[in-house]
């Protein structure tokens, strides 16, 4: 594999005054160019603070404590941990290599530059170009991303935009450089149903045309069902599943992921029976449980096992990784993975079967 | 309690709020956030709202609140005309009306011990001794599932879940009859949802409550309604038994908005966007069929018509494809046709 962006074992913490937070606590995974991958996980799991990480834009308190982020670009190798945040090097990095679009557009725009004048800032830092080549390349990525009368917008500012053109011009803004790797931090939880589809369908087509990478971090199960070509799933800072989108949706290894998956309503569930819960709630970040950080909410809990030690992530047969106990190979270096069948678990929680494909 | 008898019944209801401007506030217009609207919702039933934003949902929900005054129509509450009401008869509906709204993190006040805000509608309402009051905190507390303990701390000793769980207690503190959950879990963790989705199932089949449940979320809305009605730009475009819409949707709408739900697993990704484009402005809504301008099967007839909601396929829905009649009037609420709407056999899956 082709591999954009690796990330190995990173490690980012925060050091305020009560004490050490590890919002990642770990992470390992990697990105190839042309493919969608989704970050999943609930608040708290540590996939903003990775992403940030990438973009090496952690605030103090915090700070990349241990790992590396190997960013394979034409020039060679580059590991962005070894960066300082305001380096030259950093700077050409963020936005013309790697973009970002963030979660809440309306507060990631400048209310008092018009829009035109943000996306020729970028053009403009980047790019060798005169203003007026600047704002041509501005009005044709507006249209690129469908905003109607483009030439018109350009001199509007955020706030006179809807909430979907304003996430739209947001795109715009982040491949005004055409970057490898699109950086997608919940791109459209503020969204209604219609214009969530109309941004997916856009990210999609865009991806389609310049074959970037996409990395896309959501809570939403549906938004990787529907974009993503491998998914990384988070708890607490560490990653405790990994695998293609096909493989974590019809055999999820993990008990999170299974929880995860069986405790959303969908359209074709028979109504009003009951949805299978994850027990308890997420643990406060000064709080973090021993052992396996899942296990105080785990139906599989081993006593003894998953509250004392910490579980690796095991690569399984077909690529799939888990983090987990049930899965670790007994012994010194015994079944080294544990090929083909997985222990059948899931059959003993009540609630509804993971998938009905 | 009749099992089956309308608690709520809202009838052509409008809401208009005017626009002015310049230096005399000069009246320039409407915004016609609820256009002849009509509903009902049954005791241990649960009516879902649903639309994109500015489709009058929460503005709909406002009037049913009694914060929002209307500009016409009428709201029945167990068959009492609400304009018609003495102040004890208002005191008693606002008892009988709660809510239970979207950010648990904004919508419990910080300094206040969790006894003290879930008791405090019985305070106001009740003259209760101390130790009653207490007590019926720690019945509400159970009710939820939150320890006992629980009284005597702050919100922010909570998670968004058990958050959402002191709302809820608070919400039936004076024991009402109807409860208006605005987005109840929108704001929660995904593995949080479904703890407060089957609460409050488990709690409207024990205590026979009716939702009035305003989201976004479709799949919730197949989950856990009973009748689901549709709205767009301030109309009802379709309303029937909520299976029925979720899985076979009639309006052209309505189809758009369930195609545009996000996949359950990888294999069902849709390949083509359902719904270009944006929601018109409510100040100026296009004449005829407010969706006419993008409906995939618009008609020479839509720009100048406005459909009328007519019976289709065990529900009602306003567009021309299903208007028999060239011309016909605007629809009249008729009890009947409603009745044998909202009827038992409509109900899919039943009451547990």
């Amino acid at each position: 594999m082709d591999a954009l962006l690796e990330v190995k074992d990173l490690k980012t913490y925060f050091f305020p005054d009560e004490g050490v937070v590890r919002a990642v606590d770990g992470a390992t995974f990697a990105i190839s160019a042309g493919q969608t991958l989704g970050v999943v996980g609930e608040s708290g799991c540590g996939k903003s603070v990775t992403a940030r990480s990438i973009l090496n834009l952690v605030e103090a308190p915090g700070r990349i404590v241990s790992g590396t982020i190997l960013l394979h670009d034409d020039f060679g190798t580059i590991d962005i941990t070894r960066l300082r945040p305001d380096s030259r090097t950093m700077r050409s990095i963020r936005g013309a290599v790697i973009g970002y679009v963030f979660q809440e557009p309306m507060s990631s725009f400048s209310p008092v530059h018009t829009i035109g004048s943000q996306i020729m800032e970028a053009i403009l830092y980047h790019n060798r170009v005169s203003k007026r080549e600047a704002r041509a390349r501005g009005v044709e990525l507006l249209r690129r991303v469908g905003i109607p009368r483009a030439e018109h917008r350009m001199d509007e500012y955020a706030f006179q935009l809807s909430g979907g053109l304003r996430q739209r011009a947001m795109i715009a803004t982040a491949l005004a450089c055409e970057p490898k790797l699109l950086i997608a931090d919940e791109p459209t939880t503020a969204l209604d149903v219609t214009t969530q589809a109309q941004i997916l369908e856009l990210l999609r087509d865009l991806q389609a045309q310049n074959g970037m990478a996409i990395m896309l971090i959501t809570h939403n199960l549906g938004v990787v069902a529907e974009m993503a070509d491998n998914v990384v799933v988070m708890y607490l800072g560490r990653v405790v599943e990994e695998g293609a989108v096909n493989d974590i949706f019809n055999q999820a290894r993990h008990p999170y992921t299974q929880a995860l998956l069986r405790s959303i309503a969908t359209l074709s569930d028979e109504p009003r029976t009951r949805l299978a819960t994850i027990s308890g709630s997420i643990p406060h970040p000064y709080n973090r449980p021993t052992g396996c950080l899942f296990h105080p909410r785990c139906p599989q809990f081993m006593l003894g096992t998953c509250d004392v030690d910490e579980p690796r992530l095991v690569e399984l047969a077909g690529g799939q990784a888990v983090s987990c106990f049930l899965y670790q190979p007994s012994g010194v270096s015994g079944q080294a993975s544990a090929d083909g069948e997985a222990p059948s678990i899931g059959s003993s929680v009540d609630g509804r079967k993971l998938t009905d494909g | 309690m009749a099992e089956n008898s309308p608690i709520l019944d809202v009838r052509g209801l409008k809401k208009f709020f005017p626009i002015r401007r310049g230096f005399l506030r000069t009246l320039v217009g409407h915004i016609r956030a609820v256009d002849d609207v009509s509903f009902d919702v049954r005791s241990g039933e649960t009516l879902a709202l649903v639309g994109e934003s500015g489709c009058g949902k929460t503005t709909t929900a406002k009037v049913v609140l009694g914060l929002e005054a209307p500009t016409s129509g009428t709201l029945r509450f167990e068959g009492a005309d609400l304009q018609t009401l003495d102040a004890a008869g208002r005191r008693r509906y606002r008892r009988s009306v709660q809510a239970v709204f979207q950010d648990p993190f904004a919508s419990l006040n910080p300094r206040m011990r969790v006894g003290a805000i879930i008791t405090e509608p019985l305070v106001v309402h009740e003259q209760l001794g101390r130790g009653q009051v207490r007590e019926h905190g720690l019945r509400l507390l159970d009710l939820v599932g939150l320890p006992e303990r629980s009284i005597d701390l702050f919100p922010h000793e909570f998670s968004g879940g058990q958050r959402q769980r002191i709302a809820i207690a608070r919400a039936l503190a004076l024991e009402p009859k109807l409860i208006v959950l605005d987005e109840p879990v929108s704001a929660l963790d995904v593995s949080i949802r479904a703890q407060i989705l089957n609460l409050l199932r488990d709690l409207q089949a024990r205590l026979g409550l009716a939702y009035l449940f305003i989201t976004h979320d479709l799949a919730a809305v197949a989950y856990m309604s009973h009748t689901v009605a549709v709205m767009y730009l301030g109309k009802l475009v379709e309303f029937g038994p909520a299976r029925a819409v979720a899985t076979e949707p009639q309006h052209p709408y309505t189809r758009a908005l369930f195609a545009a739900a996000l996949p359950s697993h990888p294999d069902e990704r849709r390949e083509d966007v359902p719904l270009a484009g944006e929601v018109p402005s409510p100040l100026a809504p296009p004449p005829g069929c407010r969706f006419h301008t993008r409906c995939s099967a618009v008609m020479e007839r839509c720009s100048r018509e406005e459909p009328p909601l007519v019976h289709t396929d065990g529900r009602l829905v306003a567009c021309h494809l299903y208007s028999p009649t060239p011309g016909a009037g605007p629809w009249q609420p008729q009890r009947a046709a409603l009745g044998s709407l909202t009827s038992p056999s409509f109900t899919t899956g039943g009451n547990p």
